[in-house]
Parts: C-alpha cells; structure tokens; sequence
C-alpha cells in the first residue's frame, strides 16, 4: 500500500528539504541506538563472553531448542484444541435452539473477557482442590490457551457463516441436506476458507501466549532463555534479543502464510 | 464468598492497578500509536522504514517477554529509574512496556483507518495547498480514527487483560492478588477465580458497549 497520494512529489528544493530532513532524522535515531550501545556496553551486555556461548552446541541443546519445542509443544496442543473448541462453539451459537444458543454465548462471552493468566492460574493453583489432582505447568497453560484462544476462534468462524450470502444455506436446504449437513457440508468449509487469514493471526497470538507458561514454571522459550541460558552467562539482553529474533521469525512467517492464503 | 469479602480492601486496590496500568498505557498507546502511524504515512523513508520495522518487531515479540526486557533490560540494565520507590518504579516501567507493545497494535489499526479514507479526500486538501502533516492533522486522521474506534476499542479490552501480565515487573495488579488469595483460601478456588473474572467482566464490558456506541455514532457517513 503506498500512501503517496498524501503529499505532493517534492520539486527540487523540497527533495533537497527532505533529504536534508532525513539525514537529521538517521542522526537522531543514530544517536538514540548508540546511547542504548553505551548503556548496555557498560554492562558489559555487548562483551563476546555473552554472546559467544550462542555458538556453543550444549546451550542450544540444553536450553534453546528443548525451550522451542516446549513453546511449540503448548501452541500445537492450543491450536488442535481451541479449533475444535471454536468449531463446537460457533455451530452451537449459530444453533436454531435457544437452549443451546444462549449457554454457548455465555461461555463463549465469558472466556473472551477473561484474561489469559486468570485461568493459567485457576488451572495451575486451584486443580488440587476442584479436581483432586495437581495439572502440570503444560496442561494448566494448554488449558488457558484454549478456552482463551477456542472461544475467540468460535467468534471468528460464526462471524465468517454470518458473512456468506444467506441463499448458500437457502440452496443447501433446498437440495435436502439436513440442518447438520447444511452447516458441515456446505457453511463451515466456506466460512473457514474465508476467515483463514483471521484464525491464522489468532495463532500467532496464541503462539505468543504460550510464553505466559513461564509464569507457572513451564519450561518453554523465553523461560528457557531468561531462566536457564541468562542465569548461567548472565547475559540476560543478547538472550532476550536471541529469543525475541526467534519468536519474530516464526510470527513473520505465519503472518506471510496467512497473507498468501488470503490472496488465493 | 468469604475470602473475597474478608479481603475486598485488597481486591479492590488489586482492580484500581488494573484501572491506573491501563489508563496510563492508553494514553501512551495511542499517541506512541498515532505517531507511528505518522511516520509509516511519511514522505520520508527513514522514517516509514523506522516505524514498519517498530511495529513488525514489537507486533511479534510475546508481551511476557517485552515486560521482562522493559524490567530486566530497561529497569535494570540501562538504568533507568523514574522514581525511588520500588513499587512506582515498576509501575512506570510496566507502562512503558504495555505501551511499546501496544503502540504497535494501535498503529496498525489507524493505518487500516486511512485506508479507508477516500483517495480524493487527501487529494482535494493538497489541491487547497495543504502540506503532508495539515493533511494529516485536518484531513486524514481525523476521519481514520472515526473509521476504526471499533478496532482501537477492542485493542483497549485487550490491554486491560493484558495488565495482568505486569505481574512479571513485580506489580501488584488483579492477577498477583488473586494467586496469593487462592493460595490462602484454597477451599474456595471457585468462588475467587469467579470473582476477580467477574471484575475484568465488569471492566471489559463496559468498554465494549462504550465503544460499539461510539463507532456507530462517530462512523463517516459516505
């Protein structure tokens, strides 16, 4: 998207303007990265001791790559389970019986306004007392991420049936399929193929949702970054950048997934 | 219901940091926001190129982990101290990283805002002789930010539940205060856990009704 259309095209003494204007600008912003440089360099954060175990095998395979597969462990399990969720849901809302509609609303409604951690920790600290058995870090997370992540899905799904044309269903109804037809067959696929871009993005938060585990002990990335790798080398800021360029990687890369989708 | 009652001082001043964090991380969220979106509209490339690599790395970055850097990093590493006092410290400091990160969101909002802004608007204002900022100021973002006051809504409700993970700063907000209840009256998980979801309900839900109200009333008729 270009927004040219905000301004003129610079004549010669406005393309010198702004070049001058720039060349300010890169200074500033030069300045403001060599200030953090400094800050950071005095903590010595910048030191090769702190970034050289990066290259040193064990560190990966002690802390990175077992703190990877933990994040993708818990945000694997939290798609399957919040897209089942989401799936259960919004076909129970878009139901034609009240009795159902309105309790699947509730829950749905009820979970989209409760903040992740609450319910990592009602999993985590209350299981004991409701259920008897202590969940592990991994299953309270899990927990959070889906009825979190499923009721903001279901959300999405019934937005995408709600938005195709109402002569899909009407058609559908007319060949003979039965209401649970109607929705499988022929309103689901579409609605999904159409809301792909938006369930995607909502994996991406997920994903990033999955470092709250840290909070409960769980061992995935960031904890395994901060926790493990920065208590050993006490180099807490190229550790958080490592771990940040990781994550960023891997969100960019759905993000494109998504856009690719939504073009096709 | 006892622990709540007993503890409703506690509560309370647990829910009035929610209030404080997300208001102030408001406030910072949609200037550092608008100011973004500025630079990303910008006839600059250094700035455009600035503000897009901003936005993609703190749109992609795990809050929990922008809050720890803002505590571990910010806090302690550059030293940055804005108050003596340990517990406002951390508060400023939990702001600054809720704002950093949800700037992003907010910029991203406005810019899906402009463009929904009719080419000839901004046209019609540079044929008046109007620079790039008064077309933006006058012109442009006015009519983006009717445009998406339904969005920057929603990104409000998240933030607010998005304070809860301030916890990592050391601030005492809902979420810390409702750990250490369930841990001492740990016979009554259920009605704690409800409890405190029913504070963010009736903190969210209000906001939610605000502003579908408000983007309805605000639209741009066209």
């Amino acid at each position: 998207m270009s927004y040219a259309n905000l301004y003129e095209t610079p004549g010669p003494r406005g393309a010198r303007r702004n070049r001058v204007l720039a060349g300010v600008i890169a200074l500033v912003l030069l300045a403001l990265a060599y200030v953090i440089y400094v800050r950071f360099d005095a903590k010595e954060q910048w030191s090769a001791a702190k970034w050289t175990p990066f290259l040193r095998p064990e560190v990966w395979t002690t802390f990175i790559l077992p703190g990877l597969a933990g994040t993708l462990a818990a945000a694997l399990a939290g798609v399957v389970l919040a897209g089942l969720f989401g799936l259960v849901f919004a076909t129970a809302r878009l139901s034609d019986h009240r009795w159902i509609r309105w309790p699947a609303a509730a829950v749905v409604e009820f979970f989209r306004a409760v903040p992740l951690l609450l319910l990592i920790f009602f999993a985590f600290f209350g299981s004991y007392v409701l259920i008897g058995v202590n969940v592990s870090a991994f299953t309270a997370v899990v927990f959070g991420l889906t009825f979190y992540n499923g009721s903001v899905i279901a959300e999405i799904i019934r937005a995408g049936v709600l938005s195709l044309p109402r002569g899909q269903a009407e058609a559908a109804h007319a060949i003979g399929l039965r209401k649970g037809q109607v929705m499988r067959l022929v309103l689901l696929p579409q609605a999904f193929r159409a809301m792909m871009p938006a369930v995607i993005s909502q994996f991406v938060v997920l994903l990033k949702d999955s470092a709250l585990g840290l909070i409960v002990g769980y061992d995935e990335l960031v904890d395994r970054g901060l926790n493990g790798i920065a208590a050993n080398f006490s180099n807490i800021i190229p550790a958080a950048i490592l771990i940040a360029a990781i994550f960023i990687g891997i969100n960019l890369s759905l993000d494109r997934l998504a856009h690719r989708l939504s073009r096709r | 219901m006892d622990a709540l009652l007993l503890e409703w001082d506690t509560v309370v001043a647990a829910f009035w940091m929610t209030v404080w964090l997300t208001a102030v991380s408001a406030l910072g969220s949609l200037l550092l926001g608008t100011l973004l979106t500025a630079m990303r509209v910008a006839p600059l490339a250094t700035l455009r190129r600035t503000a897009t690599v901003y936005v993609a790395v703190a749109r992609n970055t795990p809050l929990t982990l922008v809050l720890l850097f803002t505590g571990l990093g910010v806090g302690a590493n550059l030293g940055v101290e804005l108050s003596s006092d340990i517990a406002t410290n951390n508060f400023w400091l939990a702001c600054i990283g809720l704002t950093a990160y949800t700037s992003a969101f907010v910029c991203e909002a406005l810019r899906s805002g402009i463009n929904t802004v009719p080419v000839g608007q901004a046209e019609a204002a540079r044929s008046l002789g109007l620079g790039f900022l008064q077309t933006l100021r006058l012109i442009t973002l006015p009519q983006a930010f009717r445009a998406v006051v339904a969005p920057l809504g929603s990104i409000l409700i998240a933030l607010t539940k998005n304070t809860t993970i301030a916890l990592v700063v050391g601030v005492s907000e809902a979420s810390v205060r409702m750990r250490e209840m369930i841990e001492t009256y740990g016979d009554q998980v259920m009605q704690i856990f409800l409890g405190f979801a029913a504070g963010f309900v009736l903190l969210c839900l209000p906001m939610g009704l605000l502003f579908g109200w408000l983007s309805r009333r605000l639209a741009v008729a066209r």
